[in-house]
């Protein structure tokens, strides 16, 4: 294999996806550009800020960190992969009721690395919601209101 | 920032990551969980002509005992390391100090080998290698070689893995059952980056230490074994006039530097810090 396009076949919140991509091509942005899923965030593009984090076969990973190619037949879950239909799931309404976002920006990765640890500790206390977030900076909400929100998503879920 | 263009292999087997190192002469670099190489690539402060991806091989993902060691193929993932219960049980030092190896997505994707050949100054596991003396297997195309930890750091992101070789297997020694290890250090923030850190391991029985191991992180190029306070430990026992005494003996041993995130004095400090507290919690269990 060279730096030629490579066929990537996946599957991006339980469709099937196939798109060309050069090997250099981060899974964020074959995630954004090539299959235009735009709800995940390139905040930092080195791991810093955690905006860009999706669920690779179950597990929240930086796409940032990570090669298109090397998602080949994996199982991607994006933000956009949360709702049912057009109904928030419980985790984006408590985000909603607690005003645990502002900008904006950092939410996708925010909502899928609280939906891991819920997937994972479907009863969390506040430190453990704050050591699955750490990776996960917000400029805008001083935190508190997001770990907020995972807590009472936790009970409604519960 | 984007990664430079570079030519992509998975190989599925050990064999064919060893001839495609031979093939690329020292051009290629291996990828393994990529959580520090990618930045690097993203930021283009390397351009490698070609990535050899391990993460196609099945047969470099394993925690096995053999006989007094513990061995981990090279892309065992640091998380399955941190929730393995033989890791716990076996070598409860290496499971420590994965509790501060980066935020939980980080540590998905991270490997125990990547993070060893990778040898980041302020890297968690490879101060533990340099407390525990740790093996590493490394493979080329002349075949395996063992080297110890204390000869694999070079210094900071520097190994004796040859630009044609790679690390193939880690050992690290089986704990005595009642150990106290413990893995601890000073971050810019929870989950971030390290100032100083500091592994320690100690095998004590009613005051008398029979052996004991500290390594500092973050206080020069690779870590450091505080051999002048072990000594004092290993001398006088674990007491409130040896601790006081290990303390400043740290202090003195080592010559840090300082870089954007602090001074040198506050590491000296800082690495003392921890050592003390550290030693009167081995202290309170024994």
């Amino acid at each position: 294999m060279s730096s030629e396009c490579v066929r990537i076949k996946l599957r991006i919140n339980g469709e099937s996806r196939t798109a060309d991509a050069e090997p250099r091509m981060l899974l964020v942005d074959f995630i954004r550009n090539k299959l235009h899923l735009t709800g995940t965030h390139v905040g930092c593009a080195h791991g810093a800020c955690g905006a860009c984090t999706v669920l690779v076969d179950g597990r929240p990973n930086r796409s940032c960190l990570m090669f298109a190619v090397q998602a080949q037949d994996a199982e991607i879950t994006t933000v956009e992969g949360l709702a049912l239909d057009d109904k928030l799931s419980p985790l984006q309404e408590e985000f909603r009721k607690h005003h645990a976002l502002q900008c904006g920006f950092c939410t996708p990765g925010m909502l899928i690395s609280s939906q891991a640890l819920l997937a994972e500790n479907p009863n969390p206390s506040d430190q453990e919601i704050k050591k699955a977030l750490a990776g996960n900076l917000c400029r805008c909400t001083g935190y508190n209101n997001i770990v907020c929100a995972v807590s009472a998503a936790a009970n409604t879920q519960r | 920032m984007r990664p430079p263009a570079f030519s992509y292999f998975a190989p599925r087997t050990v064999e064919e990551v060893v001839k495609l190192l031979a093939q690329h002469d020292g051009e290629a670099r291996v990828i393994a969980g990529g959580q520090s190489l990618v930045p690097l690539l993203n930021l283009r402060i390397i351009r490698p002509a070609a990535l050899i991806d391990l993460n196609r091989c099945p047969e470099l993902d394993y925690i096995e005992q053999r006989g007094d060691w513990l061995a981990f193929g090279p892309m065992t993932r640091q998380l399955d390391a941190a929730q393995s219960a033989v890791v716990r049980q076996l070598c409860p030092l290496v499971a420590d100090a994965l509790e501060w190896t980066g935020p939980v997505a980080v540590r998905a994707r991270s490997t125990v080998g990547g993070t060893l050949a990778h040898a980041d100054r302020v890297a968690e596991l490879p101060a533990v290698a340099i407390a525990l003396d740790a093996v590493m297997v490394i493979e080329g195309a002349g075949g395996q070689r063992e080297v110890s930890a204390q000869e694999f750091f070079l210094g900071d992101l520097s190994t004796v893995i040859e630009p044609t070789e790679f690390l193939r297997e880690v050992r690290f020694p089986i704990s005595a059952p009642h150990a106290f290890t413990n893995f601890t250090e000073v971050g810019v923030r929870q989950e971030g980056v390290a100032v100083v850190g500091l592994a320690t391991y100690i095998e004590a029985a009613t005051g008398e230490v029979q052996k004991i191991a500290l390594a500092a992180m973050g206080v020069d190029a690779a870590p450091v074994r505080l051999t002048s306070a072990e000594e004092i430990l290993q001398q006088q026992g674990i007491n409130p006039d040896s601790i006081e005494a290990a303390t400043q003996a740290a202090r003195e041993q080592i010559d840090p530097m300082g870089d954007v995130y602090t001074t040198a004095a506050y590491r000296k400090h800082a690495v003392g810090g921890l050592l003390n507290r550290v030693l009167h919690q081995a202290a309170r269990r024994n």
